[in-house]
């Protein structure tokens, strides 16, 4: 796996080429291979220093996951958990403690372990490469750098510059890297071993600045006034920002405080004991399961139907030019494909554009961007009225009003067009897919492809599958959505679908918090305080209290008896009708807004007076949490979603569900079936038969089952 | 159980706790020997009779790190029998030290004490000794931490008070300080800080603005702003007072307590002892109580601490002829008088802190000592001082004339 190669003038190449994979991870395997490495080199008789290189395209890509995966599994194994992460520290501090100068030859991407590997070598050599990036972005999977990465880099660069570094797992160009001072020399790709070796070659002290006497920090450790303040306000902004629901920016903060006052040894100890406790916090194991594995899965297209040949998609329709037709036609040029976009005006359609040019322009001002890339991705895109231009097109976006007569109509004059042969797909979000194939004479073609909004921003899809759709044309939906460079979920067809109809619960649940006499700020903190992205009221004005009530009368209609009762009808009912207040784009709802500034209306404490005795904030986050997890639960018992990766996922990207949980379903299991039934029906019993789990639920947690084997 | 007795209470007059300010060219150890030397003097002391001096520093580092209180008996020539010991109770460090000061009597294994407090807030300022309550990311997280400011503008957001009601607060401890000078009742107690040469450094409270007006005041800009929105303090106290929509800030410099520098000294002791060597008892402590509360909101621990020393002493609010409230926030004096539903008539009538400042490790001392001269003037039988703590801490202090 890695090669050791000394050249005449004593100077050693430790060449890392993992066999038949793509990258070099850290992995036991790969901790061997560099002790032994080391060793070798070591040994070989005048050696004058090491540099270590990568055969691979990139430098080490970082920790292999699965490792990673199997020790937040043995979260009860605590003599296991230090011995796994001590290894790679060990070796890392043994190799920088050497004998022999060590040089990084940085080629191309180096991240997590692979750029603490860099961070222990004497000098950091960096290849002038664009599409490297370099970082640390453990805390990304509820971790943090382990193997001396919170120690070195603030030991390298200072206490405060490293912070963000650490707690938002920035990722850096090799330049920005090199102004940051995480690398030493930028070098022209093809110069950079032998710059490297040349380095060697001036025999340079094998020892790291701060192993020397006398070492201080780069703008002081947190001995000084000043760096002590910063972690004063560090805590706080942590607070601020995450509300407590992800422990890793903590444990960053603590390792670098801590083992700023220590020797490095001691500081490596401190590293440890807080990654040990990170891994062992369920947190981690969700996130690095549902942000890293599942989502993964999900792009790789697990669940695609096997057997069927992948389309090749260079044009695409949208039908519609609003916000969402716009946002569906700008992914499409971005990611090179040809779409052609219509409405009933020319003007209509010529919005496409403008939008798009709205967002490139933007990118370009913030040197994001170039006029380059915003001419070629404006000549993609084709506004029109005229359906025949649809010819040629292997799929077709509908995304026109919620109105089944207008939605059938361009359905059929679309298909007069391209028949058979295109995917066509539906960007509806609540509309039952089946019956709007019925407007199509192909409709095994049909399904349903719900973008979020704003759509160059939202990465999820939801694809649904409609009674008709067939197993091929799920398979080219899902290329579909993998060429507009989107994340898709499997969903089959039902009223909400998955994510709509959960996301409702949320907004549900804080509307009829006030209806309890619930002060409303609580409410709003509680919400926020859960992990949501947004708090329910602020959520309820934005989305239009006009239009919950009207989604809720036509749910009313369609179901008539059998529509579920929805607590949250009767103060839209007062909102909307006695006080005339119809959410954010009708100048006012829960709140009033004053520009950029918004306040709870005043009105709300006179329609809905506060209880004397208020909640607990605790119970009022697990209702946000539990009511959205038995409405999860209830969609997986009905067959709605088939895979718990794709309801998780689906769940986080989609409408943000708390990220630190992993999930709706990641939720339950990490409270136990059993707890959270328990709390579930104390829920119902008090609130409503909402929070009452299905018999599926039950039935798995006495049959001792789980969503994730 | 000992009855403890005060025989003296002395401080020095407050400095403003910047460079130029009267007292920044004396050392915190001369601050100190100040009141400890005037004690000695004014009631010709055998201070061989004292067996242990506390002395309150919130920021015990650099010149008043250490042990200052044990140094600084000696270097204020008492008898070198004299123990000492420093202690630190945040901003009731003073009034802390008289409690322990008196406990030890009561207990019976003292005979006279000495209980006081020094800051040079100009030469060793706040925050200096750090400490892992505020920059310990563990410990500032699961405490929720927040600076006292923010603690403040909460208790003014909480119970709805008003810039304008601590305004009027602010003005009221101006006039009050303002008229107290003018008719000379802290003379008793005022020990003016002189330099080795005998010259005067200052004589009189010098923080003082008795022209402050409400409508001044309105144009200062709110202190804690800043550090509440852009430094994610609001949202911090927020997670533990979720019902609160937004925190409004409405403390500034104007209507919180002063920086300023000074020292006090309490000397106190068991009324034989103080009678065999001439000394006239003032006043008796009656009870004494420290108590902990919820630390993010931090300064409403006051009303508590008083609930206890009244229980403790037997009596109720009612009987408590004069209050000293530390004014360490208007909003703290304005949910004191709210929580125990007293008259502004008997609160903080010469003014406090807010006028005069609050010498960190001295204040509760001061407080004491103004107390007693004010109970003597209007010839009062009960008095309670109290403070508002870091970390949600309170403590009050009652006392009672005898001869009244």
């Amino acid at each position: 796996m890695i090669q050791v190669l000394a050249d005449n003038d004593g100077v050693v190449t430790l060449l890392w080429d993992t066999p038949d994979k793509k990258q070099n991870v850290f992995n036991a395997e790969a901790m061997t291979a560099l002790a032994d490495a080391l060793a070798q080199a070591n040994a070989i008789e005048g050696a004058i220093g090491i540099v270590i290189a990568s055969g691979k395209r990139d430098f080490v890509a970082g920790a292999d996951i699965t490792m990673l995966q199997g020790m937040a599994s043995q979260a009860d194994d605590v003599p296991a958990l230090y011995a796994g992460v001590g290894t790679l520290s060990k070796l890392l501090r043994d190799m920088e403690k050497g004998k022999l100068p060590v040089a990084a030859a940085i080629n191309g991407t180096a991240l997590g372990g692979g750029f603490e590997l860099a961070l222990a070598c004497h000098r950091r050599f960096a290849a002038n490469n664009p599409r490297a990036v370099i970082g640390l972005p453990e805390s990304g999977l509820g971790l943090l750098p382990g193997a001396g990465g919170t120690q070195r880099l603030p030991r390298l660069i200072g206490v405060q510059p490293s912070l963000p570094l650490l707690m938002e797992g920035k990722r850096l160009s090799p330049a920005e890297a090199k102004a940051a001072g995480l690398v030493d020399e930028l070098v022209e790709p093809d110069a950079l071993l032998e710059t490297a070796k040349a380095w060697i070659r001036t025999k340079p002290s094998p020892q790291q600045p701060w192993d020397k006497k006398g070492f201080k920090f780069p703008g002081g450790s947190s001995e000084d006034a000043g760096v002590a303040n910063m972690f004063m306000v560090a805590a706080a902004l942590y607070q601020a920002k995450t509300f407590g629901n992800y422990p890793a920016g903590k444990a960053i903060l603590s390792c670098v405080n801590e083992g700023s006052r220590l020797d490095m040894d001691s500081a490596l100890e401190i590293e440890k004991r807080y990654f040990v406790g990170l891994i062992r916090d369920p947190v981690a194991r969700n996130m690095i399961r549902t942000m890293f594995v599942s989502l993964g899965d999900a792009n790789k297209l697990v669940r695609r139907p096997q057997g069927v040949e992948k389309l090749k998609v260079t044009k695409i329709g949208v039908l519609g030019a609003g916000l969402m037709g716009a946002g569906i036609a700008y992914a499409a040029a971005k990611a090179g494909i040809d779409v052609v976009i219509l409405d009933t005006t020319e003007e209509k359609a010529n919005g496409a554009v403008d939008y798009a040019t709205k967002i490139e322009d933007k990118a370009i001002a913030s040197k994001r961007g170039t006029e380059e890339r915003k001419a070629t991705l404006l000549a993609r895109i084709h506004p029109g009225i005229d359906f025949a231009a649809l010819r040629g097109c292997q799929c077709v976006i509908e995304a026109v009003y919620e109105d089944r007569a207008v939605k059938a109509d361009v359905t059929r004059r679309a298909i007069a067009v391209v028949g058979g042969d295109a995917v066509f797909g539906s960007n509806t979000s609540t509309l039952p897919i089946s019956g709007l194939a019925e407007a199509s004479s192909h409709p095994d073609r049909f399904i349903g492809l719900h973008f979020f909004s704003p759509v160059e921003k939202m990465q999820l899809v939801e694809v649904i599958t409609g009674r008709s759709t067939t197993p091929a044309t799920l398979a080219h939906a899902l290329d579909v959505v993998t060429a507009l460079g989107k994340t898709p979920i499997v969903v089959h067809d039902s009223r909400g679908f998955y994510t709509s109809r959960v996301f409702g619960t949320y907004i549900t649940e804080g509307i009829s918090m006030l209806r309890e006499g619930i002060k409303p700020a609580l409410i709003e903190n509680a919400g926020k305080m859960s992990g949501m992205p947004m708090p329910p009221l602020a959520l309820a004005d934005d989305v239009g209290l006009g239009l919950m009530v009207a989604v809720g009368l036509a749910t009313q209609r369609d179901l008539g008896m059998e529509a579920p009762i929805n607590p949250s009808t009767p103060v839209l009912e007062v909102l909307v009708h006695k006080n005339q207040r119809t959410g954010r784009r009708g100048g006012g709802g829960f709140y009033n807004y004053d520009g950029k500034n918004k306040s709870l209306w005043a009105g709300l404490a006179t329609e809905f007076p506060a209880a004397e005795t208020q909640p607990d904030v605790q119970e009022l986050i697990e209702r946000f949490l539990i009511v959205q997890a038995v409405e999860t639960a209830r969609v997986m018992a009905a067959g709605i979603v088939d895979a718990p990766e794709d309801a998780d996922v689906g769940a986080v990207l989609g409408w943000g569900f708390a990220p630190w949980t992993g999930g709706p379903l990641s939720y339950i299991e990490t409270m136990g079936l059993g707890k959270f039934i328990a709390k579930a029906d104390d829920l119902a019993s008090r609130f409503g038969e909402r929070f009452r789990p299905p018999t599926a639920l039950r039935e798995m947690a006495a049959a001792g089952s789980k969503y994730y084997a | 159980m000992q009855d403890a007795w005060i025989f003296d209470a002395v401080r020095t007059p407050r400095g403003r706790g910047k460079a130029g300010g009267g007292l920044n060219t004396v050392a915190p150890i001369a601050l100190a020997r100040t009141s400890l030397q005037a004690i000695r003097d004014r009631n010709s002391l055998d201070t061989s009779l004292v067996d242990d001096v506390y002395l309150g520093i919130v920021e015990p580092v650099n010149e008043q790190g250490s042990n200052l209180a044990r140094v600084a008996v000696i270097y204020s020539g008492y008898d070198q029998s004299v123990p000492g010991v420093q202690i630190n109770r945040y901003c009731a460090s003073g009034l802390a030290a008289v409690n322990m000061a008196a406990a030890q009597v009561m207990a019976g294994q003292a005979r006279m004490t000495i209980g006081g407090g020094i800051e040079s807030m100009s030469r060793v300022p706040m925050g200096s000794s750090r400490g892992a309550w505020a920059t310990d990311p563990q410990v500032s997280i699961y405490t929720k931490f927040v600076p006292q400011g923010i603690s403040a503008d909460l208790i003014a957001t909480k119970w709805g008070y008003t810039r304008e009601h601590c305004d009027e607060i602010a003005v009221m401890s101006q006039q009050r300080a303002a008229a107290a000078w003018a008719e000379g009742r802290f003379n008793k107690s005022i020990i003016p800080v002189k330099d080795d040469n005998g010259m005067t450094l200052l004589a009189r409270d010098e923080h003082m603005r008795p022209d402050a007006t409400v409508a001044g005041l309105g144009k200062l800009p709110p202190a804690f702003l800043q550090m509440g929105e852009s430094y994610g303090f609001d949202a911090v106290a927020q997670q533990r007072y979720p019902e609160i929509e937004q925190i409004h800030h409405v403390h500034h410099a104007g209507n919180s307590s002063g920086i300023v520098d000074g020292s006090a000294a309490v000397l106190i002791g068991r009324k034989d002892v103080g009678d065999a060597h001439g000394l006239k008892p003032r006043a008796r402590i009656r009870s004494f109580a420290s108590i902990g509360s919820e630390p993010t909101i931090m300064l409403t621990g006051p009303s508590l601490a008083v609930d206890r020393a009244l229980s403790l002493a037997g009596l109720t609010v009612k009987d408590i002829d004069l209050w000293e409230i530390n004014e360490a926030f208007a909003s703290v004096v304005l949910r004191f008088k709210d929580a125990l539903g007293l008259d502004m008539d008997r609160v903080n009538v010469n003014g406090g802190a807010i006028a005069m400042g609050h010498p960190l490790g001295a204040t509760g001392a001061m407080i004491l000592g103004t107390l007693l001269d004010e109970m003597e003037r209007r010839d009062l039988r009960f008095g309670c001082a109290s403070l508002c703590v870091g970390a949600g801490m309170g403590i009050a202090t009652i006392i009672e004339r005898v001869d009244a």
